[in-house]
């Protein structure tokens, strides 16, 4: 089902060199559902109550199982959350080998632990490189206490330094670091002050999000309630382009959206999570664990967000999922759109045109060139993207080419 | 004749007619309960769902009395809301008595009032029935004393019923035929019949229902209507019995139908009389009225190539609904579409829903307007009920808009609620009584175009639902008109236009610009809305311009998240106009008509 695009015309890379004669290699991404406490911003998948962590690995082993050798290859793993890092290295190496045995994994697979710095110590961390951890992302989220203490983190700010710190002793050659910005009342100044910080660190990569009152949340509720007042859009709008424009000065190149990967002359290594580009190139993924998405052969299907339908589900030997749905090509249109303009190498027009047996242009004219005619987006060889000011107003491009 | 009855049923809306004519179609087995669909009578859609009834439909019950014999009960269907005040009068002008159906918890209500004093005005006989005694809110002896004090009836005659569990049935059945009178008529004078509905069928056009009131009808007869002496052959005449039963004849006092080739419902008058060409009566029955709309508004398809469905679909709806009225109409926003007259707002809706829903046609409607006259300078009188139309003010002399008479029926703890909501409408107190201790009626003469909005909504609301409501109209007085215009980025939108009162212009112009910043998505630039009567902004607003709109994370769970929102937003882009460079959706055009904040 899962048809393989033509190589690529341009100069740009694509996610393995083999692409182009096998297929796409699936990633493999581990909802682990444990926090030590809830972030009130947060609205990923998480409990507390980390009693049920033994269950919850036995039910992953099983999981895995039941998707034995589903898709040929794989080259990326990826332990998302929660907080990954409130499991114990032996049981991360329990889950890797429970992997290995299931999936075949490429020689050079990215393997990547997202870390809390409240939740490690140094000899954790070499544990985890022991267990098979090649790549660690680390939510440092602020460099600045007040602002970790406004979004209810479980660590101070020389703690996550002390976490990269450490995850660089132990020899991680590949380190992300998170974070959030555009937390009320913060100046580009000070938000670039941060980011003069972080950059000192020299991780490899960067993922930077704009806070979001995501709803349901507790933060939303203090939005609500008066309690806390978001930065005004002006103000974030602001920050959002002066983040892209500084990093990209100082050596890290924006590939998407929120994410940045660390360039440096005479070194041609790609830093960017080869994982997460998976959601954004249409490449198959497998998520196991509570509220983890799968996506194979134009099917995307989510399993049980709740850790106690997860755990009853597999204990019965079924299957956790929760809903599946098949994209038609409209919406495989829709989201190829969305997930193309995401990314600085924009929406490949080629690939498209593979795709979907249908020429771009005939199909989103003359909408594109009113957008080119606003400086919102702009047309490299084969390629159509968002421009530095069209990145501010993603949402309404996209809403504008798909109507 | 004298084993015929002829009935409807009154009250006032949601007291449980439709329920209670369900049960006694089930009592009488003239359908199998397999077949049996709740409110058989309310067969469209939209009546079943909002649960009031729209087309009244008239059923033939057979009945085994008690005293042995077999009696034909015609029950007909009345529709029950104020907008059909018309057609529930020519229903009620078919029969010889009528039930009075008044719910056990809510009592009297201003509609259940209305109809007795139509019902009286026909000199029916009246079997007051309490329904929904199974309800523990249930008060009988508070609404017998209602019956007693508000309706001047006798309490002990009244039924005790519930529709819902069965109850009571019988007893009415057999009162039908014990207390109202059989019909009158002589089946050899000349043809005399009353038309009080009629409906389209697709393979026979129009089926009309009719009272027989002296003289007898058979297929092949020539028959003639009186109002505009058009003749038909009747092809078939017969009674209901939920599907049509063919007769060889029917006779006086009988209720029935008759399809004689008539092509749309519109070429029949609701209240005509019907008579033998060759031999007709010498005069046509009293009361003939044309339905005449009040209320009008202008319907546009969302999408402008769906103009010729909307052609066909107003066609084929006129085909049942002979009160509608339409002609077509232009804007520059909005481009071609329809002025169509309804009797009422209730009705307007009912159009509105039945082309979204039966035609699959997404809608905009203009601001509801009345039908005003302007007496211009030179003597000439206009009369208008589009704002496109309004000429230039200064050639009017004045203008008169309709008013109606208004009674309102609360709880009399509400009496300062309602006489500020009327008195904010232009209202004018005539009168107040207590029916009771504690129930209230007010009077009240209010301009029509006050009423047409939410008058209604706001009366339930202010009176926690207790609040009831009828209204005729009496008369035309001066008024003081303006156009209002709204201008969106200095263009000016004909299709937000409205006619109003001078003393509302400025509030309502307020109101409807914060409205409208509402209901305009943001865009790239900045949109000015403003009101405006000629060239005076009397109110502004602003919708700023987007300074970022980009969602920071998207991960594999927010894949389809994300793309459900684009479907749900592509789907409202189908019901968006352009103006100039804005968009407006469907919803700012409803915005205007709103006159409250909240």
């Amino acid at each position: 089902m899962e048809k393989e695009s033509p190589p690529p015309t341009g100069h740009l890379s694509r996610p393995s060199a083999e692409a182009s004669t096998f297929p796409t290699p699936a990633g493999l991404y581990i909802h682990v559902p444990f926090c030590r406490a809830k972030c009130p911003y947060c609205d990923f998948y998480s409990v507390t109550d980390r009693s049920l962590i033994p269950e919850y690995t036995a039910a992953l082993l099983a999981e895995l199982n039941m998707l034995r050798n589903r898709v040929p290859r794989a080259d990326t793993v990826y332990f998302g959350g929660g907080t990954p890092s409130v499991l114990f290295p032996l049981q991360v190496a329990q889950i890797l080998e429970g992997l290995h045995a299931c999936f075949s994994l490429t020689p050079d697979v990215e393997t990547t632990l997202e870390v809390n710095p409240g939740t490690v110590d140094k000899a954790a961390l070499a544990a985890y490189r022991e267990a098979g951890i090649s790549r660690l992302n680390i939510g440092l989220q602020s460099i600045d206490d007040q602002t970790l203490a406004f979004l209810g983190r479980i660590h101070t700010a020389k703690k996550g330094i002390d976490t990269y710190r450490w995850a660089r002793e132990v020899g991680f050659d590949n380190v992300g670091l998170d974070l959030i910005y555009g937390v009320p009342g913060q100046t580009r100044s000070r938000w670039e002050g941060e980011m003069a910080e972080v950059v000192q660190l020299a991780p490899d990569h960067l993922s930077c999000y704009t806070l979001t009152i995501e709803p349901g949340t507790p933060m939303a509720k203090k939005v609500e309630n008066g309690l806390v007042h978001p930065l005004e859009e002006q103000t974030a709008g602001e920050l959002f382009s002066a983040t892209a424009q500084y990093l990209n000065r100082r050596g890290y190149r924006q590939y998407e959206i929120s994410n940045f990967a660390r360039i440096a002359e005479g070194d041609t290594t790609d830093r960017r999570s080869r994982h997460n580009r998976k959601y954004w190139t249409f490449a198959p993924y497998l998520g196991f664990g509570p509220a983890a998405h799968s996506f194979l052969d134009n099917t995307r299907w989510w399993n049980h967000r709740s850790l106690d339908d997860y755990l009853a589900d597999l204990k019965a030997g079924k299957r956790p999922v929760a809903g599946t749905e098949m994209l038609t090509r409209e919406q495989q249109m829709m989201e190829f759109i969305y997930l193309g303009l995401r990314q600085t190498d924009g929406i490949d027009t080629v690939d498209f045109a593979s795709r979907f047996m249908a020429d771009f242009a005939d199909h989103f004219e003359p909408e594109v060139t009113r957008l080119l005619n606003e400086g919102l987006v702009e047309r490299l060889s084969g390629r159509v993207r968002l421009t530095t000011r069209g990145m501010r107003f993603l949402e309404h491009v996209v809403d504008r080419l798909l109507s | 004749m004298k084993n015929i009855r002829n009935f409807s049923i009154i009250a006032h809306i949601d007291h449980g007619k439709s329920t209670l004519s369900d049960r006694m179609i089930q009592s009488s087995k003239i359908i199998s309960d397999r077949d049996f669909k709740d409110q058989i009578l309310d067969s469209m859609d939209i009546e079943r769902e909002r649960g009031i009834t729209i087309k009244s439909q008239t059923v033939c019950l057979p009945y085994k009395s008690k005293d042995g014999k077999t009696y034909d009960l015609n029950l007909i269907d009345t529709p029950g809301h104020v907008d059909f005040t018309y057609e529930v009068s020519r229903a009620l002008a078919s029969c010889e008595g009528a039930l009075l159906l008044i719910d056990a918890s809510q009592g009297v209500e201003a509609q259940t009032l209305a109809n007795l004093y139509l019902a009286l005005e026909h000199n029916l006989e009246i079997i007051p029935v309490i329904n929904k005694i199974d309800l523990p809110s249930a008060d009988i002896d508070r609404v017998k004393n209602q019956i007693e004090e508000d309706l001047g009836l006798d309490p002990e005659t009244a039924i005790l019923a519930s529709a819902k569990d069965g109850v009571g049935i019988d007893t009415i059945m057999e009162a039908v035929v014990r207390k109202l009178p059989p019909p009158v008529g002589d089946a050899d004078a000349p043809l005399k019949a009353l038309i009080f509905d009629s409906h389209y069928d697709p393979f026979r056009g129009t089926v009309v229902h009719f009272r027989i009131k002296d003289g007898t009808i058979r297929s092949g007869d020539r028959i003639r209507f009186m109002s505009n002496n058009a003749t038909y052959k009747v092809e078939e005449v017969g009674v209901f019995q939920i599907v049509r039963v063919p007769k060889k004849e029917l006779t006086a006092g009988e209720v029935g139908y008759m399809i004689a080739g008539i092509k749309t419902v519109s070429d029949t008058r609701c209240g005509d009389t019907v008579t033998h060409h060759r031999r007709p009566c010498d005069k046509a029955l009293s009361g003939f009225k044309e339905a005449k709309p009040v209320v009008f508004s202008s319907i546009y398809p969302v999408a402008s190539d769906a103009y010729e469905d909307l052609i066909v679909a107003m066609e084929k709806l006129k085909l049942n609904d002979a009160s509608l009225i339409y002609e077509k109409d232009s804007s520059a926003a909005l481009g071609f579409g329809f002025r169509c007259g309804f009797l009422g707002l209730l009705h307007l809706e009912v159009v509105q829903e039945r082309l979204e829903r039966e035609y699959d046609l997404s809608l905009i409607l203009t601001a509801p307007s009345v039908r005003y006259r302007l007496m211009m300078n030179d003597g000439e009188e206009r009369v208008i009920d589009n704002p496109a139309l309004y000429p230039d003010p200064t050639n009017i002399e004045y203008a008169m808009e309709p008013y109606i008479k208004a009674a309102i029926i609360i709880p009399d703890r509400y009496m300062g609620a309602v006489m500020k909501l009327c008195l904010e409408r232009r209202g004018i107190n005539k009168n107040y009584q207590y029916l009771t201790n504690k129930r209230l009626e007010m009077v009240f003469e209010l301009p029509l175009g006050e009423v047409i909005y939410d008058f209604y909504d706001r009366l339930k609301s202010i009176t926690q639902g207790y609040g009831s409501f009828d209204y005729e109209l009496i008369d035309y007085r001066r008024t003081d008109l303006v156009k209002l215009d709204f201008l969106i980025n200095g263009e000016r939108v004909d299709a937000l236009s409205m006619l109003i009162h001078r003393d509302n212009a400025v509030n309502r112009a307020r109101i409807a610009c914060d409205k409208l910043k509402e209901e305009i998505p943001r865009q790239m630039f900045k949109i000015a809305i403003q009101g405006a009567i000629g060239g005076n902004i009397i109110s502004r607003s602003t919708v700023s311009a987007f300074r970022k709109d980009v969602t920071a994370k998207c991960y594999g769970g927010d894949i389809s998240r994300k793309r459900k929102l684009l479907e749900k937003q592509k789907k409202g882009k189908k019901r968006m106009k352009m103006v100039g460079q804005v968009m407006l959706p469907q919803s700012a055009f409803l915005a205007v008509l709103k006159t409250d904040t909240d």
